[in-house]
């Protein structure tokens, strides 16, 4: 916040380097595709570019690499939540008596 | 009477409150979007099959570009107003406002396209799934237009007045953006490629 | 160069501003940005609606008493559509029961509890001048209005109001009628109107704290909205997408929770089906149990500081009452499919599931012990928000551990969708939350008023409520017990197993409409006492958290001068003080240069 002009010129370098980066991991994903890798290959490979893809806007974009303790509280808290909504309905659709589905 | 820490950060907490406040709201987006994206983990583990390459991977990843790019504008249209450089802001803001129409035109061709071959919602859980979740992005990209399209107009008003306000709701306006951005860089893997 | 030193020098010139600007009618009392108003706005909404919702229910009783008889008074109101002759049919009780829990939790409870003491009360305890943002909270309480009234419009919709329960399982509601589509973009808007408020809670109790006041000196009742305001923050977006989901069923053809090859009446139903009707279970559960711990939590906080005010004691255990919501709230997240062992959950899941929910029972018994232990030893002031909030301790008793059965999957396989479910979760509500929030009404009614309301009239609202809300509700556990169903409009009279059971209906519908009766010497309370009420100062309850020292009725900005705390907040019969409350505000006497801002709370 209170970074001076030399501070918001070094992190404009940043965001340049981060724009070449993202362009690179698309590239990267969609050749990847192109591969026809065996289903659980691909999903983990597509899966790790875009969560490398996703923390680089959400650190340097967003500033989460310096944020303040309030916020990253709020946000472990989401995270965790997150998890647990995106897994344990479909566990619990596994874990099932008689047929499934 | 005048509400503390519009402006200035709270000294303990080191923020101020709209700073607070936009995370907060992202952080009930992160629950939104999760709970499509498991609503989508759940029903594809229960298809017997799920079909591949059903959208085209070319619109797709032009789209990413697209939303890369215009978050990079909206970083950098943060970043001018930091450095005083106003009129600079005011062509990275334009920018990236031209960039999210372009995203929502492609989305428009690509709807129609499928539309027009029978493949609505209606038409499988793939689709059904594509279109909800494209649809509240898109609704999410309209409603970040929205607010550009203010702070190019009217909104514009405050930098005059209130300076470092006027860069606080820029940089909210960016949080929000990334988020949308990001949302989509999720969003593209899952539905075009795999 | 130093941009932020000129804002600095800027901020003050603006506020004078802004401080002798004159709102018209319109702004100030109806499109107002004011914390008290819109408090006050919601409360009185929220009652109103718990009203409506109470009315639904009494008339449902009539047809569970007495089925097949006439409705009387009010039985040809309805149209021979819902009500041909005055007899209810069953697609009309069926409206009934859905709107009923609709409006009792989503449009009376929750707005009450937390948009009407969270408004009014919260920024007042942490001495703040009002929400941090007060136009988003303007439009909280519209966008709640508009959700509220579009839900009602469902009466006058073809085919009538939404009747899936309120838990709109489907696949029952993707094919109901256009009542549900109104049903669901009410709570869409609803869920709008939380996000916009749980946010402003959140950032206000966050950032608007008065000098002095750390978290561990923060009254209960604002811990609880606290992590309330959380739980609605993270929990409701999964509904919203939920309800996203089954609009798109219902208007879009889409199959989310259509299984394929469905009949319906005999017919095929002609969607694409691979839906899951599990999932909308899982994202409506995410929410709803989260849910009822935004019913108890503002509940549980109003209890806290009525108790420690009427026993002239500190509360017993404020620490372990703080870190017990904070993880109650934690917990509240991973127990909800403990409404869905009926499902074919396999035993994993369900082993899972009952773990996390005998869990998040220890930290409710700790508050609850540590508000009985607060009682210990009290010379007790029996006013009437202590006598509420006083019942509200058994009877969130009963509430609480009748759902200790229901949480472990054995019993809860017989007990599930009996009337001792109904009974166990009334228990918690209505005796339980519905008087803390009578109590709280009572309580902070001379703060929003100058006023107090009548003694009288609210002991005998109490002792009449108090006593047919347990003929209402303790007979639900016998008919429970015994196998009765819910949600069946004669209520399953060809059930043999029910014989012996329905005369409880009898004393349950007796119990209700008398407790519709003693409801009417509180109204006659509230509204006479507005303007009729006894005069009273600031502090008329002898409180020493931050709202006293405002002025009855606190006017635009709150606080005549700059709150300051000094200590915890429930200094009471402080050993050596001149009188039996020592309030946050008051500065110590012998050492006036030591303030105790940034001290830790109190033990
Ligand atoms: C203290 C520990 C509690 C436990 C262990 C518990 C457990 C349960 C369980 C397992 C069910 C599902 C029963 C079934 O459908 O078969 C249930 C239902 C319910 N509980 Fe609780 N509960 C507790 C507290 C509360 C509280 C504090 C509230 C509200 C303020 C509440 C409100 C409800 C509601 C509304 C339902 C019924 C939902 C429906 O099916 O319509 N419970 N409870
Ligand atoms: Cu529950």
């Amino acid at each position: 916040m209170h970074s001076d002009q030399a501070e918001v010129k070094k992190s404009v370098r940043s965001y340049m380097t981060v724009f070449v980066m993202l362009m690179v991991f698309t590239v990267l994903t969609v050749a990847a595709s192109r591969f026809h890798l065996a289903v659980p290959v691909a999903i983990t490979l597509a899966l790790v570019i875009a969560a490398m893809k996703g923390s680089m806007v959400a650190s340097v974009f967003m500033h989460l690499s310096h944020e303040k303790r309030a916020i990253y509280g709020a946000l472990l808290l989401t995270i965790v939540f997150f998890l647990v909504l995106l897994f344990i309905p479909v566990l619990s659709m596994m874990d099932h008596i008689g047929t499934p589905k | 009477m005048i509400i503390p820490y519009t402006v200035e950060a709270r000294p303990d907490t080191g923020l101020h409150n709209g700073k607070l406040g936009i995370w907060l709201f992202l952080a009930s987006e992160v629950m939104l979007f999760g709970a499509l994206f498991s609503s989508y983990i759940l029903l594809r583990v229960g298809a017997p099959e799920w079909p591949h390459h059903e959208l085209s991977v070319k619109l797709g990843a032009i789209n990413t570009i697209i939303l890369i790019s215009s978050s990079v504008t909206m970083v950098m249209a943060w970043a001018s107003l930091k450095m005083n450089d106003f009129k600079k802001h005011r062509l990275y803001l334009l920018a990236t406002f031209a960039l999210s129409a372009f995203f929502l035109v492609n989305k428009y061709f690509e709807y129609s396209e499928h539309l027009s071959k029978g493949e609505g919602p209606w038409h499988s859980t793939f689709f059904a799934i594509y279109f909800t979740m494209t649809g509240l992005h898109g609704l999410h990209i309209l409603g970040g237009m929205v607010v550009m399209a203010y702070f190019l107009g009217p909104g514009a008003g405050l930098w005059k007045k209130n300076p470092e306000q006027f860069t606080n709701r820029i940089e909210i306006t960016g949080l929000y953006w990334h988020f949308v951005d990001l949302v989509w860089i999720f969003l593209f893997p899952v539905l075009y490629l795999l | 160069m130093d941009k932020a030193a000129t804002i600095g020098a800027m901020a003050p010139g603006h506020a004078h501003e802004h401080e002798h600007e004159e709102l018209g009618f319109w702004r100030t009392y109806v499109f107002s940005q004011d914390h008290k108003v819109i408090g006050i706005q919601y409360t009185i909404t929220g009652l109103l609606f718990l009203l409506f919702g109470f009315t639904l229910m009494m008339i449902m009783r009539w047809q569970l008493a007495y089925p097949m008889r006439p409705i009387p008074f009010v039985g040809n109101w309805f149209g021979a559509a819902n009500a041909p002759g005055g007899v209810m049919l069953p697609e009309f009780y069926n409206q009934l029961g859905a709107m009923h829990g609709t409006i009792m939790v989503f449009l009376g409870v929750v707005p009450l509890a937390v948009g009407g003491f969270g408004n009014f009360v919260m920024p007042l305890q942490i001495g703040a001048p009002d929400m941090a943002f007060p136009k988003l909270n303007m439009m909280s309480y519209w966008v709640y209005f508009i959700g509220g009234v579009a839900m009602l419009t469902g009466f006058v919709m073809p085919g009538g109001a939404a009747q899936s329960g309120w838990t709109s399982y489907p696949p029952l509601s993707d094919i109901a009628t256009t009542g549900q589509t109104v049903w669901l973009i009410g709570m869409i808007f609803l869920i709008t109107s939380s996000l916009l408020g749980s946010i402003n809670f959140i950032v206000t109790i966050v950032q608007l704290r008065a000098k002095g006041l750390t978290f561990m000196r923060l009254p209960f009742f604002v811990w609880a909205q606290f992590v309330t305001s959380f739980l609605l923050l993270l929990a409701f977006p999964p509904l919203e997408a939920a309800g996203v989901l089954q609009l798109m069923d219902r208007l879009a053809g889409t199959s989310f929770f259509l299984p394929s090859g469905l009949v319906v009446s005999g017919r095929p139903l002609l969607v694409s089906g691979g839906g899951s009707p599990l999932l909308w279970q899982h994202l409506f559960w995410f929410l709803a149990h989260p849910e009822v711990y935004v019913l108890i939590l503002p509940a549980m906080g109003i209890v806290a500081e009525v108790i420690a005010n009427n026993t002239r004691k500190p509360l017993w255990g404020y620490r372990a009452m703080v870190y017990s919501v904070a993880f109650l709230g934690f917990m509240s997240f991973i127990v909800w499919a403990h409404h869905m062992f009926m499902t074919g959950m396999g035993t994993t899941m369900a082993a899972f599931f009952q773990t996390t929910t005998m869990i998040i029972s220890i930290p409710s018994v700790v508050i609850l012990t540590a508000l009985l232990l607060s009682l210990w030893g009290a010379s007790i002031r029996f006013t009437t928000p202590m006598l509420f909030a006083l019942a509200f301790l058994p009877m969130f008793g009963i509430g609480g551990l009748t759902g200790l059965p229901l949480g472990l999957a054995p019993s809860d396989i017989h007990l599930h969708d009996t009337y001792y479910v109904i009974g166990h979760f009334h228990y918690v509500v209505a005796p339980g939350t519905i008087f803390a929030l009578f109590a709280g009404v009572y309580y902070w009614f001379p703060k929003a008023t100058g006023r107090k309301m009548n003694e009288t009239l609210g002991a005998i609202h109490f002792w009449g409520s108090f006593i047919c809300i347990n003929f209402v509700f303790m007979p639900m556990f016998i008919q429970g017990l015994g196998g009765m169903n819910r949600r069946m409009y004669d209520g399953g009279a060809q059930y043999i197993h029910n014989a012996g059971l329905l005369k409880w209906n009898i004393v349950i519908g007796f119990g209700a409409w008398g407790l519709g009766l003693f409801q009417i010497p509180f109204i006659i309370n509230f509204f006479s006492s507005i303007k009729g009420g006894k005069r009273v100062g600031d502090n008329p309850w002898d409180a020493t958290t931050l709202e006293w020292s405002a002025p009855s009725p606190p006017g635009h900005g709150n606080f005549l001068t700059e709150p300051i705390v000094y200590r915890g907040p429930y200094e009471y019969s402080v050993p050596g003080a001149d009188k039996d409350f020592t309030p946050q505000f008051e500065p110590d006497k012998e050492k006036p240069g030591q303030s105790g801002v940034g001290r830790g709370g109190q033990n």
